[in-house]
């Protein structure tokens, strides 16, 4: 029955986050400068008077800010996230449209950082004071400190334009017309780069993080147990002290899934990545305020989702968290 | 300093005061000194030599696309338009390094205010605030960030203000670790036996103990918000009249086949900036950390 209780006290808690977030959309619309129905419609959009009228009524902008409030917030939870008038389309099918390649870049790279950081920080605790874990000590403080958007140029000019291995930019090869596994195949090749370059600044953090918390797990009694009974040392830093080690990296990982989009902007802009990173940045050059205010509203929404899982499953992974009376 | 100087008094010869300490075992961390050495090339660069090097890096002063060394005037090539690089890299630190500067102070002062209310406070004023700072952590912070400098001004002013708004959590909830573990301890408790009021006590008697974490956060705060400004230049969100290295990656996005070094020097510039300042931040953690000063 706790499970239950837990699981819907997360979701309600869930819920307002959303809700916050319509009412942050909500305000920025309001504080922004200009008229409200001009910032809804874009500036840019070529807003005729008649379209500004019917946005005034549909978003009832001649009542008292509550009702407005009100309104824009049935709107926005019925999934209703306004209409671009630069694509003369709602806004929902615009990112729908987009979600995939972006979920796959974003995933893609957490899964190789995760995966790789991990790796890098237990070996480098094998020998905490040793030339490898230096090393990752100096790959790890290179990783963060560089520009993302820099390092995915780098990585261009030398691995398409000097080494052509990769391609330039976009998802597909419009020329190759491949279906199936080809296709999938040659989406793959043209995620490798994007990926790779969104994959290093969290790298850095989780190899970070994997070392200090294996040093730390290593350290603990149950470990010289496993050695003192003559367990191989394979074994004991694989089965025992890393299913322990790994429970900050899953936290983490759930953490940074806004951080990731927010990265994914950067290098979905420059490999030219057809996902939401790259639509938000041409709303905004088009002055496109309803895309970029519901890309707003869905990346949040997905992060919420996304610390809601990372909340459960770490429930699972360790039993001794969830029967305290707070949690 | 009539505070109560942390424990350390009674475990060391009194002759050393902790930031002294802190300071001697700071230089002798290699890291932190080849942070400061960057650090300080940057500043010298960014800072001192745009008095002796007065090309305009707007101006068009050679051929586009002239790689480095192709004429004496144009040390690090020219870019697209034929505009000076090193111009650029010398004159383009200024608006990331203010920038970067005040989005940091901002980020700390907005972090330390709400963290301290909350660990000082607790209950309801601390769930209220927390819940708050988890709200902040749930929005993508670069998309929210370009969405205010495109619904206000593409100023520095607003870049600043837009990433001290979405970099605060994390300062916040260490402040609030630090409160709360800290108002618990003997002194806190003897400020308030001698009757002082909850200001003072919070900012003069909890705030300096809290500290060190605080300073090394804040040195990585700088970083950040640095590579923050770098992104949303990048993005041509930036004040398009003030160059700055992000606005020249950004410029020179479509050409780094035919210009790779209008692309290359600049992000190089940032990656130092920012590196010099992760390793001032590290050094930082072990020389105000205790623990390791023991050994």
């Amino acid at each position: 029955m706790k499970v239950i209780s837990t699981v819907a006290k997360r979701l309600g808690y869930a819920f307002v986050l959303v809700l916050a977030v319509v009412v942050l959309n909500f305000m920025l619309i309001q504080l922004a400068p200009g008229d409200a129905a001009l910032t809804i419609a874009g500036e840019m959009g070529g807003a005729t008077q008649e379209i500004l009228d019917d946005i005034r009524r549909e978003y009832g902008l001649d009542k008292s800010l509550p009702e407005q409030l009100y309104v824009y917030m049935t709107r926005m939870l019925s999934g209703d996230l306004g209409d671009s008038l630069f694509f003369n389309s709602p806004v929902l099918d615009l990112i729908l449209d987009r979600l995939a390649p972006t979920i796959l870049l974003v995933t893609c790279a957490l899964v190789l950082s995760v995966v790789i950081g991990t790796l890098l920080g237990i070996l480098a605790a094998r020998n905490p004071g040793g030339l490898f874990s230096s090393v990752v000590t100096v790959f790890s403080l290179v990783g963060y400190s560089a520009p993302v958007f820099w390092t995915g140029i780098m990585l261009l000019i030398v691995f398409s334009a000097l080494i052509p291995l990769f391609p330039l930019s976009g998802m597909i090869d419009i020329s190759k017309d491949a279906s199936g596994i080809g296709y999938a195949l040659d989406v793959l090749h043209h995620l490798a780069l994007p990926a790779f370059t969104l994959s290093i600044i969290f790298l850095a953090q989780y190899s970070r993080i994997s070392r200090a918390s294996m040093l730390d797990v290593m350290g603990a009694d149950y470990i010289r147990t496993a050695r003192a009974k003559g367990l191989a040392e394979g074994s004991v830093t694989y089965k025992h002290a890393l299913r322990n080690a790994v429970l900050p990296v899953i936290t983490l990982a759930g953490l940074q899934f806004g951080g990731m989009l927010s990265g994914a902007v950067l290098v979905e802009t420059v490999f030219n990545w057809p996902g939401l990173g790259q639509l938000a940045f041409e709303s905004i050059l088009r002055r496109d305020h309803p895309t970029v205010l519901g890309i707003l509203f869905f990346a949040s929404f997905m992060v919420i989702v996304a610390n809601l899982l990372t909340d459960l499953t770490y429930r699972i992974i360790d039993p001794r968290i969830g029967t305290g009376a707070n949690h | 300093m009539a505070e109560p100087q942390t424990q350390s008094s009674t475990v060391y010869a009194p002759a050393y005061s902790p930031g002294r300490e802190a300071w001697s075992m700071f230089i002798r961390n290699r890291s932190a000194i080849v942070g400061l050495v960057l650090l300080t090339a940057v500043l010298i660069i960014t800072l001192v030599c745009p008095f002796f090097y007065a090309v305009d890096p707007f101006d068009i002063v050679w051929g586009p696309f002239s790689p480095p060394g192709d004429g004496p005037e144009i040390p690090l090539g020219s870019d697209f338009v034929g505009r000076d690089v090193l111009a650029g890299i010398i004159h383009g630190g200024h608006a990331t390094l203010a920038v970067g500067a005040s989005a940091a102070l901002l980020t700390i002062t907005i972090g330390i205010a709400i963290g301290s209310a909350a660990g000082f406070y607790g209950g309801v004023v601390d769930e209220l605030l927390m819940r708050v700072t988890e709200f902040f952590q749930v929005l993508p912070a670069l998309l929210f960030a370009m969405v205010l400098v495109s619904l206000f001004s593409q100023s520095l002013t607003t870049i600043a203000i837009a990433i001290g708004v979405v970099s605060w959590p994390s300062v916040a909830r260490l402040t609030r670790g630090e409160f709360l573990r800290l108002k618990e301890l003997e002194y806190v408790k003897a400020a308030r036996a001698i009757g002082s009021g909850n200001g003072r006590i919070m900012l003069r008697v909890i705030l300096p103990n809290a500290l060190p974490p605080l300073i090394v956060s804040a040195t990585l705060t700088i970083g950040v918000a640095i590579l923050f400004e770098a992104g949303l230049s990048f993005l041509g969100l930036g004040d398009p009249n003030v160059m700055s290295w992000g606005l020249m990656i950004g410029a020179n996005r479509d050409f780094i086949i035919d210009a790779w070094w209008a692309v290359t020097f600049p992000g190089f510039a940032i990656f130092i900036t920012v590196l010099s300042v992760s390793l001032i931040g590290d050094g930082l953690t072990d020389a105000l950390n205790p623990k390791l000063r023991e050994r």
